[in-house]
């Protein structure tokens, strides 16, 4: 279906871009994540903030794979896919490339996302599909009851690592640097004014956008990003970026400075010359963004959240698009009939 | 003086030699060349998986061949009456499949010490008395072809390289090919690369001549063309045809082809012809894995597109996790297997057809879906428009059954009347199914679900592959209401039986007492090896399967009718099992797993053994 007409305020009751509210993105299921899980937050937040992108219901797909967050598609009042285990992307990848007029949201986990469909995921990134995508990042599988994940720390005591992980964790934000993100951010799931400010940019984005939020499990990883998200210690640790503004933290006590090599480094702020306090740049070069993406050697030390890395590249639906117009504008629009008589023909009778 | 015309029925023709000499090449131009001329024909690629095996190595031969004649012909023959060896490696390779007597033409130059023991002859078997009883022709191709390009100051390596056009010059000599179809694709290959055009071009003509002036053949042959129903012909390829009838059914159906894949033998040629075709408005994605091209595909679908992915064995299991999604969420996919011999990488450009089984039992849980074979490389074009036509009306994934043989093998086709090809409605949703509601999972008399895109007012649906509750689509673990999907979702497809041709039987005086039943590209050999029972006054009925699930309502019928059946098939017995399993009847298998199509010859002895027995 090429040429879908969309009507942006369409019939059957659909009130007008502008007048939406929460309510017009919240489906009428229930919601049944643990009493106390931070999916919940994250829910409350998407489901608040939609109504402000200027978007319809009708014109917006939330894709997802296995997992807790998987059950994020049936709670939005929105068309959706809840799909197989990491492959959300992939699905993703043929709605948002097939029809570039919908709002694509991929929502996902640390395992679906980064173990099982960690190779959709990069290569979604790399192509810069039209999609937002959201890593609910809890270090655990929670669905199968507590085994470690690709992000959960070395020595990490679950059900399947009773002397602790020998794993090294991802670093997401690293790994969709690496892959050619080219929006790549974090934030927090109670944090809801960052994380809204967060969503906001990726959603203007065009392109991939990966958004990493670090979501308590308080069943099976309780208290697991505490030391960030949880005040008073999270005043000290999150580092907070701003595009265009020095990188300050702990009450503009602290800062990320250029230290020897070029080394970032955290350091108070009287300790440094204002000329090494680093200036956040969104857009310049990846290593910046990759150089505070190991800031942190997990969220138990200051971290930093907000937009990493933002720059423009060819979205991959568009430019399968252009190719297509090309080839119209070129060959004519294709006929049938000539199509299969191409080549060498000969006629009997 | 012009020599002797001699006039054959049919002819069948083994081009052989090295991975890198452009055997393949060679005999597309024939195959080309004669389907203009009108001859019926038919044709097998036969080559290595290697790119550039060792030079002159057994592992390494490369292989075309072709049946063609001035009758209907169904398969590429069961031995070459000519074979046409470039090198000592070639010839050990292929000897034994050349007919008794046959004619064996060699590049006498390739034949020094070294190639012969590479080959692994003991001694050169132009001289060891190898080829007694063969009409052997030696030709030094080599020498003679760079003498031809001479002028053109190519070195010698670049000159040698045109030998095959030399081999392809002389044997459309002996055939009574036109040149001017080789020469105009000469044109529009080389046009624009003068001095490789012009190599090509003195190669060809140098053989050409060489065969019409040498004392060495003392006459050619002619084969007239085959009676054919009136219309324009092109000759296609099992790929092509696949390609084709997807774009068909796109263009007849208003939804764009998205198709998605991930490179594999066979199944690429399909992304490759695909990918041309860009202001037919078909998107193609070369995804980052199998699993991915499924989903692409899957999502494509979801969103309004004619979503499609293609693949073969190795890529089928990786699917099978997403087709099972497709089944659940009752979307509109066609699944496009390729076969090739397994397990495991198997033999990748070698056919087979065991992914029978795999098709249709290949998924967890209760995972019922439609299943279509295509039985020549033409009816490819058919059997892709029939699974999108099922995928759309049914709203369900379809597996569409090809192979090595059929994708790479070509024939003569009748061109259909694009016009005159059937519609398929995408029948969208577009507004509410129940009152003011709308029910995704609300079935229609087919037992079809609506096809509600996103984009479409009012109608937002979640889907996903958890259970759900029968009409409404929310999530359900009840039990009734599972078995019930699980009936609903079997009960859709089996439904689709009254919807397909009923089985058609060839027995033409009605009273054979043995059925040969068949599914895939056994269907040329089936034909022509029943066509020799036939010409022995023995009685023999036979019926080929285009639909595998479900079955043809009156299969059973059928099976019943015939006191022996008979299933001749690429893999151990699959459909064999399945007749028997569900019919009770004591069908007989016919099992042939050698990376090559069943013989006509032997299936010839086999159902005549079956018939003693």
């Amino acid at each position: 279906m090429s040429d879908v007409e969309n009507e942006q305020n369409g019939g059957n009751g659909q009130r007008a871009v502008g007048t939406l509210t929460k309510k017009d993105f919240t489906s009428d299921q229930e919601v049944r994540w643990c009493p106390g899980c931070g999916d919940y937050a994250i829910l409350a937040t998407v489901q608040a903030f939609m109504p402000e992108l200027g978007i319809t219901p009708d014109n917006t797909v939330f894709v997802s794979g296995i997992g807790c967050s998987g059950r994020f598609t049936y709670y939005m009042d929105t068309y959706g896919m809840h799909g197989i285990h990491g492959r959300a992307p992939a699905l993703a990848t043929g709605i948002a490339t097939a029809r570039p007029d919908l709002d694509v949201w991929v929502v996902t986990g640390d395992g679906d996302g980064l173990s099982i469909g960690g190779n959709h995921l990069i290569h979604a990134l790399r192509r810069n599909v039209n999609m937002k995508i959201l890593l609910f990042n809890n270090q655990i599988y929670g669905l199968t009851k507590g085994q470690y994940s690709p992000t959960s720390e070395e020595g990490k005591v679950t059900k399947s690592t009773p002397f602790g992980s020998v794993d090294h964790p991802f670093n997401p934000i690293a790994l969709a640097l690496g892959a050619e993100a080219t929006f790549v951010a974090r934030t927090v799931d109670n944090d809801r004014q960052h994380l809204m400010q967060v969503l906001r940019q990726a959603a203007a984005h065009r392109g991939a956008a990966f958004v990493e939020i670090y979501q308590n499990c308080n069943v099976f990883n309780d208290g697991a990003f505490d030391l960030i998200r949880e005040k008073p210690q999270g005043v000290h640790n999150q580092i907070r970026l701003e595009h265009g503004k020095p990188i300050l933290f702990d009450e503009e006590n602290r800062c990320v400075a250029v230290g020897d090599n070029g080394r970032l480094i955290l350091a108070g702020v009287d300790d440094v010359s204002p000329d090494d306090i680093v200036v956040h740049d969104v857009h310049g070069r990846p290593s910046l963004a990759f150089a505070l993406a190991h800031l942190a050697h997990g969220p138990t030390e200051p971290t930093c959240i907000g937009v990493f890395r933002e720059v423009e590249r060819p979205v991959y639906g568009e430019a399968m698009d252009k190719q297509i117009e090309v080839a119209t504008e070129r060959l004519g629009r294709g006929d049938l009939a000539t199509l299969l008589h191409s080549g060498d023909t000969w006629t009997v009778g | 003086m012009p020599k002797d015309v001699e006039e054959k029925d049919r002819i069948v023709i083994r081009f052989a030699g090295d991975s890198g000499d452009g055997m393949q090449l060679t005999g597309d131009r024939f195959t080309n060349a004669t389907a203009v001329l009108g001859n019926d024909l038919a044709t097998l690629p036969d080559f290595p998986a290697e790119i550039r095996a060792p030079a002159g190595t057994v592992h390494g031969v490369s292989a075309f061949q072709i049946q063609f004649a001035s009758e209907d012909i169904t398969t590429p023959g069961d031995h070459p009456n000519v074979l046409v060896a470039m090198n000592p490696a070639a010839l050990k390779a292929d000897l034994h499949l050349l007919q008794k007597g046959g004619t064996v033409i060699v590049n006498e130059d390739a034949f020094v010490q070294r190639n012969v023991e590479k080959a692994g002859f003991s001694a050169n078997p132009l001289e060891d008395g190898t080829l007694e009883g063969y009409q052997v022709y030696k030709v030094p191709m080599t020498s003679i072809t760079v003498r031809a390009v001479e002028e053109l100051g190519l070195s010698r390596k670049e000159a040698e390289r045109s030998k095959n056009m030399f081999a392809l010059g002389l044997v459309s000599w002996m055939y009574g090919r036109p040149i001017d179809v080789t020469l105009n694709w000469l044109h529009k290959k080389f046009g624009d690369k003068p001095q490789v055009y012009d190599a090509n071009v003195a190669a060809f003509k140098a053989g050409y001549n060489f065969g019409e002036t040498t004392e060495l053949f003392a006459h050619s042959y002619q084969v007239k063309p085959a009676p054919a129903k009136p219309g324009t012909y092109r000759n296609v390829s099992g790929a092509q045809a696949l390609a084709l009838g997807l774009v068909a059914a796109s263009q007849r159906s208003a939804l764009s082809l998205f198709y998605a894949s991930y490179p594999i033998t066979p199944a690429s040629e399909l992304l490759h012809e695909l990918s041309r075709l860009k202001n037919f408005g078909v998107r193609t994605l070369q995804a980052e894995d199998e699993i991915a091209a499924a989903n692409v595909a899957l999502g494509a679908a979801f969103v309004g597109q004619l979503g499609v992915t293609g693949t073969s064995g190795p890529g089928m299991d990786l699917k099978a996790e997403t087709i099972g999604l497709a089944v659940a969420l009752e979307l509109p996919m066609v699944i496009v297997d390729v076969q090739r011999a397994g397990p495991s990488t198997g033999m990748p450009t070698k056919t087979e057809a065991a992914d029978l089984l795999l098709a249709m039992y290949g998924r967890h849980g209760e995972s019922p879906m439609p299943i279509v074979a295509a039985s020549s490389p033409s009816n490819c074009f058919d059997t892709a428009i029939e699974a999108v036509r099922i995928a759309v009306k049914y709203r369900t994934p379809v597996i569409l059954l090809s192979d090595t043989f059929l994708s790479n093998s070509s024939e003569p086709w009748l061109i259909p009347d694009a016009d005159t090809l059937p519609t398929i409605d995408p029948g969208f949703a577009t507004g509410p199914n129940a009152g003011t509601e709308f029910l995704p999972y609300l079935r229609d008399e087919n037992l079809a679900r609506p096809w509600a895109i996103p984009g479409t007012p009012g109608l937002r649906h979640r889907i996903g592959g958890l259970e759900k509750e029968d009409g409404t689509g929310d999530i359900s673990y009840e039990p009734e209401n599972h078995e019930r999907m699980t009936e609903l979702r079997a009960a859709k497809v089996a439904g689709i039986a009254k919807d397909v041709p009923a089985l058609g039987v060839d027995d033409p005086d009605g009273d054979a007492t043995l059925l040969v039943l068949g599914w895939g590209s056994t269907w040329g050999t089936i034909r022509a090896a029943a066509r020799r029972i036939r010409d022995q006054g023995k009685k023999v009925a036979t019926a080929h399967l285009s639909h595998l699930n479900p079955f043809p309502s009156n299969i059973e019928d059928v099976v019943r009718r015939y006191p022996k059946v008979l299933i001749p098939e690429m893999n151990s017995g699959q459909l064999a099992l399945l007749i028997r399993g569900r019919f009770l009847v004591d069908a007989k298998s016919y099992a042939k797993v050698q990376g090559l199509p069943i013989f006509a010859e032997d299936l010839e002895q086999e159902i005549l053994k079956v018939m003693a027995e």
